[in-house]
């Protein structure tokens, strides 16, 4: 079996991941923060540990804004719904995915919210110039993918906003964390959101988003918090303001497990060798007849994320027959019709191939030979 | 042993709880997570206890919310205005 899908979910986890998820759920398993006994207590624990790790991880210097969403779509929908309003106009890019898109779409539909949308080119980069024509007075927030999970093409994140000023930026960072380092303070991101379960290596159903100081955002959700029990309204304290109902804690610990993995490891060292990987595979590809490869192969397309066609075929057609060799690699528009749009493949698609951490270079190779076989046949 | 007199420090979250204990421990000051006495809150949650040491750990917390702190002299635990 070789899983090359890592840009949707990395998969195998490190073994830290599961030690620390077992941990929890056959030694400790409470409700955190919802009762005085030990085992409430340990689960809070478990959460607060997560939180201070993650927070360090970016470069965040106070934890308590570090928030826990239910994955990288739900941090963006709190991060957009919860900051925009109506007279409000927002920016992103044509490289989105739906989870900023959408909200995005509902927000000028139904919230009196305008939207800019400013073309890419066909390899995913951003012009910053004309993003600084697409201001306007009333112009509230950037919203920019990071990292595309199209082409793996990623944007400069503090030249943006030394450009945008005080205009809000929200990245949406699910492809870049835990493959590119991230500085939140450094690079003045006001907002980022982002999964765990790609390259921080928790279990799926775990989000975050840290939110700078300073900036508070409507709350999309309300509940029981473990806080404040006697009154009827929600806290307004943080976490808790936008946190609410039992978390996630089985994944959360996997992420202190995961975030054990990287910080093991080295974050320089995953990089290089997602890296390797990446470049392995241009290589094969430029050896190969009838194959297209997207992207601006290595200059800004960075990311371990590539999509390809082979010609005349389909992408579920060359998807089938990997399936059938147990490769597993993703196909179609990987919910960002934008994107495919911006790229040239839309509505046909691409094959994308994702390699991960634990992805060798045997499994690289014999990925290539059956794409060569497809090719050929 | 410890004597009847303690101190209570309430907090407004969990985590903020978990922050203060954090520091504590960094500062070997002995202290035990307890659940919040009825008579001070409605809360559900945990809050720190400790017997001595107070305006050590008061100063150590210092960056963290604190909603109340209570000194137990007496039958009843009364809050302390300031150290």
């Amino acid at each position: 079996m070789i899983y090359l899908d890592n840009a949707a979910t990395s998969f195998p986890k490190p073994q830290e991941t599961i030690d620390s998820l077992n941990r929890f759920v056959t030694k400790i398993g409470g409700n955190p923060g919802r009762s005085g006994h030990s085992l409430s207590v340990e689960a809070a624990r478990i959460v607060f540990d997560a939180r201070e790790k993650l927070t360090e991880f970016i470069h965040g210097s106070d934890s308590e804004r570090l928030i826990f969403t239910a994955n990288g779509t739900d941090s963006l929908n709190l991060a957009m719904l919860g900051l925009l309003n109506q007279g409000d106009h927002v920016i992103t890019t044509s490289m989105e995915h739906n989870s900023v898109m959408r909200p995005l779409m509902f927000l000028m539909k139904q919230g009196g919210v305008e939207l800019s949308v400013v073309q890419c080119d066909p390899y995913g980069c951003l012009d910053i110039d004309k993003l600084i024509r697409t201001i306007r007075k009333n112009t509230r927030a950037v919203v920019i993918n990071h990292g595309s999970n199209v082409i793996g093409s990623t944007q400069p994140i503090d030249t943006i906003k030394e450009a945008i000023g005080d205009i809000i930026l929200i990245v949406d960072a699910c492809q870049t964390i835990g493959s590119l380092p991230i500085e939140i303070e450094k690079d003045n991101i006001d907002i980022i959101c982002f999964s765990c379960h790609k390259s921080l290596y928790a279990l799926q159903g775990l989000g975050a988003l840290y939110i700078r100081k300073g900036l508070e955002l409507t709350p999309l959700k309300f509940g029981g918090t473990g806080s404040k029990s006697e009154s009827l309204e929600h806290p307004d304290f943080l976490p808790d303001k936008y946190e609410c109902g039992t978390p996630n804690t089985p994944g959360i610990a996997s992420l202190f497990g995961g975030l054990s993995f990287i910080e093991n490891e080295g974050l320089t060292k995953i990089s290089q060798r997602k890296r390797a990987l990446r470049d392995r595979v241009f290589r094969g590809f430029s050896d190969l007849d009838r194959i297209t490869v997207y992207g601006d192969n290595g200059k800004n397309s960075i990311l371990p994320v590539i999509s390809f066609n082979i010609e005349g075929k389909l992408p579920s057609e060359v998807g089938y027959i990997l399936n059938q060799q147990e490769i597993y690699v993703r196909v179609g528009l990987q919910c960002s019709p934008m994107a495919h749009k911006t790229i040239g493949t839309f509505p046909r698609g691409t094959v994308r191939v994702s390699p991960g951490y634990f992805t060798s270079d045997e499994d690289i190779d014999i990925f290539l030979e059956a794409v060569k076989k497809i090719a050929q046949q | 042993m410890h004597n009847n007199n303690y101190y209570i420090i309430l907090f407004y979250t969990i985590h903020d709880v978990l922050r203060a204990e954090k520091v504590l421990k960094q500062h070997n000051i002995p202290h035990e997570l307890v659940p919040v006495p009825r008579n001070l809150s409605s809360d559900c949650g945990m809050c720190v206890k400790l017997y001595d040491d107070i305006n050590n750990a008061l100063l150590l917390c210092s960056k963290i919310d604190i909603a109340g702190c209570y000194n137990s002299e007496g039958k009843e635990l009364k809050e302390i205005k300031s150290i």
